[in-house]
């Protein structure tokens, strides 16, 4: 795609629909024109913006794996007028994306490390991409444990998934739904993701933490982190906030001076603690 | 400086000229009441009868609406029209203050943070801007408070500076104003030397603002400040629409049946929905906080990140406030308090 249009989205077949849970989707996308699919390229924890001609664009992170060439996935909830016109979508459709924009997850920085992924509900996705990214290198980092939490069995997303990590010796998985959230065969946790991870005791030593949820699972994980000895240098997060544009002219997504489309959506808990409240 | 005279007869010759010639002339003119910039045809419409302009110059480089690209869907299929960069005119800026000049600086350091914005860019590079001195000032004024002075040269190609005698000292303060005066060498005669400091409004100092970039960053977390300052703030937005530096702006999508286009247009950090997330979390719940971003941006995360202020300090928002809301005022009392 030649332009010099910052705007101009690629153009993205939807190759494969798949249904993760209730209102939850993701989409498989792969370039229409080839030479797009050719110079593309992004890291771990970058986000785009998606588009329906005629309604709009959203933002989400790309959530697959840069190791995983050809295609990027996306996953949303129906939730807003884009995402619903996203959510009647079908295989084939043509959609647009723009992208990648943003900060990494600094997985160079981690070889050596054990990896702890604590993620909750819908915000698994941006965590999905470096999951996988890590288990595709997986000879670079020691342990690798994820805790994933979500309302019921039901709002579970990436269930085939979850079954592949659940069965890699290499991995060690702990899934749980909140009290009542559970089925007569649900054979995981049944509890709060930071009451999950108490239980769990993690080791800090040596290990960095990942840490993706809804607002009210962060503020009760991060002390139990503390609890365990993580420093707030070790323990990141990503950030969303409304976007337009993606690149840090629209000024909607600032914290303060710091903007989440150009010096995140990675941060660190200690580069959190310095932001202001604000998000 | 290089400096030339134009008579008056050659100014209005000179107008005659561009229009006629390759430029689309905007200039003041007189709408109803109002003054504002419009694009014009004869030169008997402009005019020198105000202040500052109703709305500022931006609109030339960033204007409030405009098509990103076009698209049309045929059932799952999607092409797109990219933006025609050929269709942006080559334009000739009349009758800038030197405030509203120096705010294009602004504009493009956002338009151009790391990613570059070509159609914003093109449209500047495609416009010459021919700036007036002010004769006059108001109590809204406060130029002098952010670096700029009535008789300012930055961010102008040419500037004009009326003399008693009706005629018009020009600086040449840009390659593109050089080209112009060549363009048009007949028009131009050699300057006589006129002093141009008296022929200019005095618009005394508001705030030191060197002061208010020291102390700003501290007031942040003082919400019962934030709340007292935005306390009358409708939220309406006017402030931004009329700023020569507000940038901020929302994307939106305009189609009829198969055919549409993505558009940009203004948007305003002061407005409830600006922010407002899908879920309902927002992150700038009140107005205080709304108020706050507004003033932060220009005078704390441009200055630091974009190592600009933005503000020019043409009072336009004053002006313009239903409720009276003088920005000058509130930005003193951040020193004050």
């Amino acid at each position: 795609m030649e332009t010099q249009n910052i705007y101009l989205p690629y153009l993205m077949e939807i190759e494969k629909i798949s249904e993760e849970a209730p209102f939850v989707k993701t989409f498989r996308l792969k370039f229409i024109n080839p030479e797009d699919a050719e110079s593309f390229s992004f890291r771990t924890g970058q986000f785009g913006e998606y588009s329906v001609a005629g309604v709009g664009e959203s933002t989400f992170c790309i959530a697959s794996a840069p190791t995983r060439k050809g295609y990027i996935e996306c996953t949303f909830r129906k939730a807003g007028s884009v995402t619903t016109a996203l959510s009647d979508m079908e295989e084939g459709s043509t959609l647009g994306f723009r992208g990648p924009y943003g900060n990494v997850f600094p997985i160079d920085e981690w070889k050596g490390k054990s990896l702890l992924f604590i993620a909750g509900g819908i915000a698994l996705p941006p965590m999905r991409s470096v999951i996988w990214n890590c288990l595709d290198l997986r000879e670079n980092f020691k342990d690798i444990t994820i805790v994933y939490g979500a309302k019921s069995v039901a709002d579970l997303v990436y269930k085939e998934e979850l079954r592949l990590w659940d069965e890699r010796p290499d991995v060690k998985l702990v899934t749980t739904v909140d009290p009542g959230g559970e089925t007569p065969d649900w054979k995981g946790e049944v509890g709060f993701v930071p009451t999950v991870l108490d239980k769990l005791a993690p080791k800090s030593e040596n290990t960095i933490a990942i840490v993706c949820g809804p607002p009210i699972m962060i503020k009760f994980t991060f002390p139990i982190l503390e609890k365990y000895g993580f420093a707030d240098d070790m323990v990141y997060t990503t950030l969303e906030n409304r976007m337009k544009c993606g690149f840090g002219k629209c000024g909607r997504c600032n914290v303060g001076k710091t903007y989440v489309c150009k010096d995140g959506p990675v941060f660190s808990l200690k580069q959190l603690k310095q932001l202001p409240d604000e998000y | 400086m290089e400096r030339k005279l134009l008579t008056k007869d050659s100014y209005k010759l000179l107008i005659s000229k561009i229009i006629s010639g390759k430029y689309q002339l905007v200039a003041p003119v007189k709408v109803d009441a109002l003054v504002d910039f419009r694009r014009i045809k004869s030169a008997d419409e402009i005019t020198e009868d105000y202040i500052v302009t109703v709305s500022s110059a931006k609109s030339v480089a960033f204007p409030r609406n405009e098509k990103l690209f076009g698209f049309e869907k045929n059932n799952k299929k999607l092409e797109q029209t990219d933006f025609d960069f050929d269709s942006i005119p080559h334009t000739v800026l009349l009758g800038v203050r030197p405030c509203d000049a120096m705010g294009f600086a602004s504009l493009t350091s956002i338009f151009c943070w790391d990613s570059v914005d070509k159609i914003y860019t093109t449209r500047l590079e495609r416009t010459i801007i021919i700036g007036m001195s002010c004769a006059k000032a108001d109590a809204s004024c406060f130029c002098t408070s952010v670096k700029g002075n009535p008789g300012n040269t930055a961010g102008n190609d040419l500037l004009l500076t009326k003399t008693p005698d009706g005629d018009y000292i020009t600086e040449i303060v840009t390659e593109k104003g050089a080209k112009l005066v060549a363009e048009f060498y007949e028009l131009f005669r050699e300057d006589k030397g006129a002093e141009k400091e008296p022929l200019l409004a005095n618009v005394p100092e508001v705030f030191e603002l060197d002061g208010i970039l020291a102390k700003i960053n501290s007031k942040f977390d003082d919400e019962v400040f934030w709340s007292e300052q935005a306390m009358r703030c409708l939220g309406c937005g006017a402030c931004a629409y009329v700023c020569p530096t507000c940038a901020c702006f929302d994307i939106q999508d305009e189609s009829h049946g198969k055919t549409g286009q993505r558009v940009r247009c203004w948007d305003s950090c002061g407005l409830s929905l600006f922010t407002l997330h899908t879920s309902g979390h927002n992150p700038r719940q009140n107005q205080g906080q709304r108020w706050r971003q507004r003033l932060m941006h220009k005078f704390s995360y441009m200055p630091d990140r974009l190592n600009t202020v933005g503000c020019v300090g043409c009072g336009r928002c004053s002006r313009a406030c239903p409720v009276d809301m003088n920005i000058a005022e509130h930005l003193k009392s951040i020193i004050d308090n």
